[in-house]
């Protein structure tokens, strides 16, 4: 599961996803440039690289809710047991629920649209809750709660989830090094039951600690690999240098032939 | 005394009896509807789906007078089109919702007018407008409360999803498809009910059951289902105290309900302790932890 995996895109059974000559974007407009590679299972990815590089669009490719303009992504994990964590999720705090019914809903799995909570669920449930330092929060409204508070209801969801792929998006973005350290022990502790952790990160510091592999991402592949040989200064030069802005007269793609030189 | 002016209407006149039965079952369907349109952020869509089911209503008005049946149908069939193609556009497209029920409305609007003109005729359409509370028929109330029921059967089914597309669309997006469904059953309902209350509020006036109760319910409980309750209890004393309005001062029954729950918003917005504007100017003491 070192460099070669990533490369190789070989398959091999142990993989989780896999992507194939893989082009995400919006309005033919590539935010993901022929994508390759293989994630395998129980791996601990970070997925870094400056604003706009598609690591979003990356993840929202992984769950499908953007449809891929080219390529394809193999996910070798039913959709049910993939678990996603937008940035900035898009939850409307003024809805009158409450910490302890929010997170409940991780048990969706189990209890489907219609589905009882049941005296062992709850106990599930404030397990979870107390796993991410929030008890004595189950009946507050998720209005009044901390941003901090707000995330940890949502890993406390995500612990229920129990999904053998997370996908995290910028998750610690604006928090605290208490909740942050907190998160962390959470996510290591389910890499240890090994599932599969992709998180976007922008700490580089935190992805040196925590995470083993690294994806570093610019539109196409800088790098992918061990942490410490894809986090270089001349790889992070690179994929600084990427250009945000879209080429509006830009030719369309050829099929078959990379547009820019494929990196790593 | 206090007989004369709250029971004996109701225990003197049968069509005072129906009259409440009609508005309590209204009540019941249109409450909860009405909080979660409101959650939802779709208050004004309600509005725009009455506007929609006008014309609808006054093609069957004008196909076969005041009949139940058709006018129902006609309904119906205008609220189901504009709902389900404007929900279908919104979840295809890059379309937001909001904007696509405006063109479908409008469509469906001038549609209405246009045939109502084709036809020649300067219709009566007061009946539609306005609605008819003192005259219901049993088929009618058998109809608005057949709605009602079917609305609370659907909404304790739904309930999950249709919660949890309201407060985190993206999570049930990534643990469900029921999302898409779930909304368009919603967006039903909220024709049913509609439907319902222009038989006895009219067309225009029949969302105010629905809104405004759910806007007055949000002042006082920061908790989904007191709030529902609040919201059907308000929707269900605005209608009896409204008839009551009605009967005493002999003004049209319809807009004397939805002005008194008009009235019931104006003091949940004054005096309800959740957000409203006293405890607002007025705050108590700060607490120590």
């Amino acid at each position: 599961m070192e460099n070669k995996a990533a490369k190789a895109g070989g398959k091999s059974m142990g993989d989780v996803l896999a992507f194939r000559d893989l082009t995400l974007g919006y309005d033919r407009h590539p935010a993901v440039h022929h994508l390759d590679g293989v994630v395998p299972e129980g791996a601990l990815l970070a997925v870094c690289g400056p604003n706009g590089a598609g690591k979003s669009t990356l993840l929202k490719g992984i769950v499908g809710i953007l449809p891929a303009l080219a390529g394809r992504i193999e996910c070798r994990v039913p959709e049910r047991e993939v678990a996603y964590l937008p940035q900035a999720a898009e939850i409307d705090r003024t809805f009158p629920i409450e910490v302890f019914d929010l997170v409940s809903t991780g048990l969706w799995r189990r209890t489907g649209l219609f589905g009882g909570i049941g005296k062992a669920d709850r106990a599930r449930i404030e397990a979870a809750i107390a796993a991410v330092g929030l008890e004595g929060f189950e009946a507050r409204p998720i209005g009044t709660l901390s941003g901090g508070q707000m995330q940890r209801t949502l890993f406390a969801r995500l612990l229920l989830q129990e999904a053998r792929l997370i996908l995290l998006d910028e998750p610690f973005t604006a928090l605290d090094a208490g909740t942050t350290a907190d998160l962390i022990a959470l996510i290591e502790r389910w890499n240890g039951e090994g599932r599969t952790v992709l998180a976007v990160l922008h700490d580089m510091e935190l992805v040196r600690d925590h995470f083993p592999q690294t994806l570093l991402l610019a539109r196409e592949t800088v790098g992918w690999g061990v942490t410490r040989e894809v986090l270089t200064p001349a790889n992070l030069i690179e994929a600084r240098r990427m250009c945000e802005a879209w080429d509006d007269g830009a030719p369309a793609c050829a099929p078959g032939s990379p547009a820019v030189e494929r990196a790593a | 005394m206090i007989y004369d002016y709250l029971i004996a209407p109701f225990a003197e006149f049968d069509f005072m009896r129906r009259a409440l039965v009609g508005v309590l079952a209204l009540g019941l369907g249109a409450g909860p509807v009405g909080v979660l349109m409101m959650l939802r952020r779709m208050s004004l869509a309600g509005d725009a789906m009455a506007h929609a089911i006008l014309p609808g209503a006054a093609i069957g008005f004008l196909a076969a007078g005041l009949n139940l049946f058709a006018m129902t149908l006609g309904g119906l069939v205008a609220g189901f089109a504009v709902a389900l193609g404007a929900g279908a556009v919104a979840r295809a497209t890059q379309m937001k919702e909001d904007a696509a029920l405006a063109a479908f409305y409008l469509v469906s609007l001038a549609l209405g007018v246009l045939l109502v003109s084709l036809r020649g005729s300067n219709v009566d359409l007061l009946h539609v407008l306005f609605g008819t509370v003192l005259a219901l028929d049993d088929a009618t109330l058998l109809l608005i409360t057949a709605i009602s029921s079917f609305t609370l059967v659907v909404l304790a089914v739904l309930w999950r999803p249709l919660v949890l597309e309201s407060v985190d669309p993206g999570f049930l997006r990534s643990v469900s498809r029921a999302g898409a469904p779930t909304h368009l059953a919603f967006l039903a309902l909220v024709v049913l009910n509609l439907v319902g209350g222009f038989h006895a509020l009219g067309t225009l006036l029949a969302v105010g059951m629905m809104m405004l109760p759910a806007a007055s319910a949000r002042f006082w409980t920061r908790e989904l289902t007191v709030m529902v309750g609040c919201a059907v209890l308000i929707a269900c004393a605005s209608g009896v105290i409204g008839l009551l309005v009605s009967y005493h001062w002999g003004v049209p029954s319809g807009p004397a309900i939805i002005l008194v729950a008009g009235g019931a918003y104006a003091l949940s917005v004054l005096f309800g302790p959740v957000g409203g504007l006293l405890p607002r100017l007025a705050p108590r003491r700060h607490l120590e932890a």
